[in-house]
């Protein structure tokens, strides 16, 4: 009797903890935060998306793929980046809840897809400022947000097999370093960072907030995606968040000041750039030691150079795994990238 | 009769709206004793003294590539010890309560210390901590409660920050839990930090205050110069293995090589014997 009862609870025992590692592994697939370009599985109906005041005229909205940055004024409002198009209707409605003003610019940071998805659905909800040499009616010019970015986006977004709608395609691009927009009574700055997480990237700047979007050249929830095969670069990467520091300015113990948006996770200041540009410097550092030693990619992954930041940036699985971080800036670096 | 019914209506009132107070005040001006750990604290750590302290192979790695000369860089020259470290340092405590003015509930409790002037919020109106998408900053998220007269403070939303100013590291993922205890006029607290990147245990640290009304706090400024001229964009650090002070304060003190590296064991009274 008592050895059946003993093996029942074993048996329950067992079907628990295997129940609960199901769980575990269900709930780590499911919710566990993605980055980058892959769209992952998910249920957009879940999905609510959070607004948190940053500063000034600037606000960061939250809910799956990249952060949304907006700022919100008398002229209108300017959306930096649009998630994914199964989310662009619930933006709309949260920033309906900030302005009944018109969405005038649509700045694009990158080209991919969990940051453009919503480009259509945002912008030909808002209304564009038009005049001068417009061949037909002018209302027409008018009908839709400008979509800003380095034309780089607009390049890598219509070259594609699949090309998003054409409706999602910037419309006003440059191919300099930066582009300016006054908008409700502030200067904002578009600056190209070449090479970086792609080769379009750009960083957006509110001067008067004082608030930098950054995209996906700086995230916290993972180490860079560094998409080799669209022109990023390790070297990239580390310059553009050597120029974010160039920008910003901490306020009183070395906190607040600046506030950076990040293309994924928490709302940052100088600060955390710091820490992850210093992470991103010694691991550059270390790997090309290890190149300059002669080692293959494999000894150089065998060697873990990032074991000291793998508790917190590292993934053994999923999209975007150590071990590719790691091949990237190996390759990178041989390129002399 | 009628007397007897207004005294006790009386009583009720009086005991039922006793306010949701302390259990016992902190406030006031406190100075640190350095009794515990008073070469780590007063004088400073050695590099590479990580003994006694329970990190794991990451968090070790990283301690062993940590440069003082990082320090020198304007944007590391003004980072104010983080909570969970700030009180192990010189200067002294001013602590002060916060109430609201209707019904004398203690909102929060307030704390400023002299070294580097980090101030501090307790959250007692039972607030939760923010989203996961907040900001974080030096002095975390806190909130508070009464266990007795023991203050319970649970801190999350850290910046990344350090176990001990040689370069050993407590990420911004830590879950901090401090325990404020009085007796008289002396203020003991227990700091346990979890850190799930770069500790394989919790850490538990105690520190010792006096109450001392008769001490000040001055004003601290922190002004970023250049100190050396560098190329752009460059981060002083060792790579693995090639750190030159690796068993220089072991030698000094002819204490084991791996007992300076640190790690859990080397907590235990088993391997200090």
């Amino acid at each position: 009797m008592k050895l059946a009862m003993t093996r029942m609870l074993l048996s329950r025992s067992v079907w628990f903890l295997f129940t609960c590692l199901t769980l575990i592994f269900l709930g780590s697939v499911l919710i566990s935060p993605r980055i980058g370009y892959g769209q992952p599985s998910l249920n957009f109906d879940d999905i609510e998306i959070d607004v948190l005041h940053v500063q000034g005229n600037v606000y960061m909205l939250v809910g799956a793929g990249g952060n949304i940055t907006l700022q919100v004024g008398r002229e209108g409002v300017l959306i930096v980046d649009s998630m994914y198009p199964e989310l662009a209707d619930k933006v709309l409605g949260v920033i309906r809840e900030l302005s009944d003003q018109p969405i005038r610019y649509l700045i694009n940071t990158h080209v991919h897809p969990d940051h453009i998805g919503g480009n259509a659905i945002l912008a030909q909800a808002g209304t564009n400022f038009a005049a001068g040499n417009v061949a037909g009616v002018i209302d027409d010019a008018a009908n839709t947000a400008t979509i800003i970015a380095h034309e780089n986006v607009l390049f890598r977004m219509s070259s594609r097999e699949t090309p998003p709608p054409f409706e999602a395609w910037p419309t006003d691009t440059f191919f300099n370093s930066s582009k300016e927009v006054y908008f409700n009574g502030e200067a904002v700055r578009v600056l190209h960072q070449p090479t970086a997480h792609t080769d379009g990237d750009s960083i957006v700047f509110f001067r008067r907030s004082d608030v930098i979007s950054t995209g996906d050249l700086f995230v916290t929830t993972s180490y860079p995606y560094i998409d080799l095969a669209r022109g990023g670069s390790i070297q990239g990467i580390v310059g553009a968040l050597n120029q974010i520091l160039e920008l910003t300015v901490p306020a009183d113990r070395q906190e607040g000041g600046t506030m950076v948006i990040p293309g994924h996770g928490r709302l940052c200041d100088e600060a955390d750039v710091v820490e992850y540009r210093d992470m991103l410097t010694i691991i550059r550092d270390r790997i090309q030691y290890m190149v300059d030693q002669g080692m293959s990619l494999r000894e150089v992954q065998n060697a873990r150079p990032t074991l000291d930041y793998d508790g917190r940036y590292g993934a053994e699985s999923g999209f975007w795994t150590t071990e590719q971080f790691v091949e990237a800036v190996y390759v990178g670096i041989n390129q002399g990238g | 009769m009628r007397e007897f019914g207004f005294m006790l209506v009386f009583f009720a009132v009086t005991l039922c709206n006793f306010p949701a107070f302390a259990q016992i005040d902190f406030a006031g001006q406190w100075s640190p004793r350095y009794h515990e750990d008073y070469p780590e604290r007063i004088p400073g750590p050695s590099l590479v003294e990580y003994h006694g302290i329970p990190i794991n192979e990451a968090g070790r790695l990283r301690g062993l590539s940590w440069s003082p000369s990082l320090l020198t860089l304007p944007e590391h020259q003004c980072k104010p010890h983080p909570s969970d470290y700030a009180h192990r340092g010189p200067g002294r405590m001013r602590i002060w309560n916060e109430f609201k003015s209707d019904s004398q509930q203690l909102i929060a409790i307030h704390t400023r210390l002299r070294w580097q002037a980090p101030e501090r919020t307790i959250w007692m109106d039972g607030r939760s901590h923010p989203p996961a998408y907040s900001a974080h900053t030096w002095q975390g998220f806190s909130t508070g409660k009464w266990d007795g007269e023991t203050l319970v403070v649970t801190t999350t939303h850290l910046k990344q920050g350090w176990l001990r100013r040689n370069g050993l590291p407590r990420s911004d993922l830590a879950h901090v839990t401090e325990h404020f205890i009085r007796h008289e006029n002396y203020l003991t607290q227990i700091v346990v930090i979890s850190d799930p990147v770069y500790l394989s245990e919790p850490f538990i640290r105690s520190n010792n205050w006096v109450l001392d009304p008769r001490s000040s706090i001055d004003p601290y400024l922190c002004d970023i110069v250049v100190e050396i001229e560098r190329p752009a964009g460059s981060v002083p650090h060792y790579l693995p293995g090639m750190n030159p002070f690796v068993g220089e304060y072991a030698e000094l003190y002819g204490l084991p090589l791996e007992g300076t590296l640190g790690g859990a064991k080397t907590m235990y009274p088993s391997f200090i014997e």
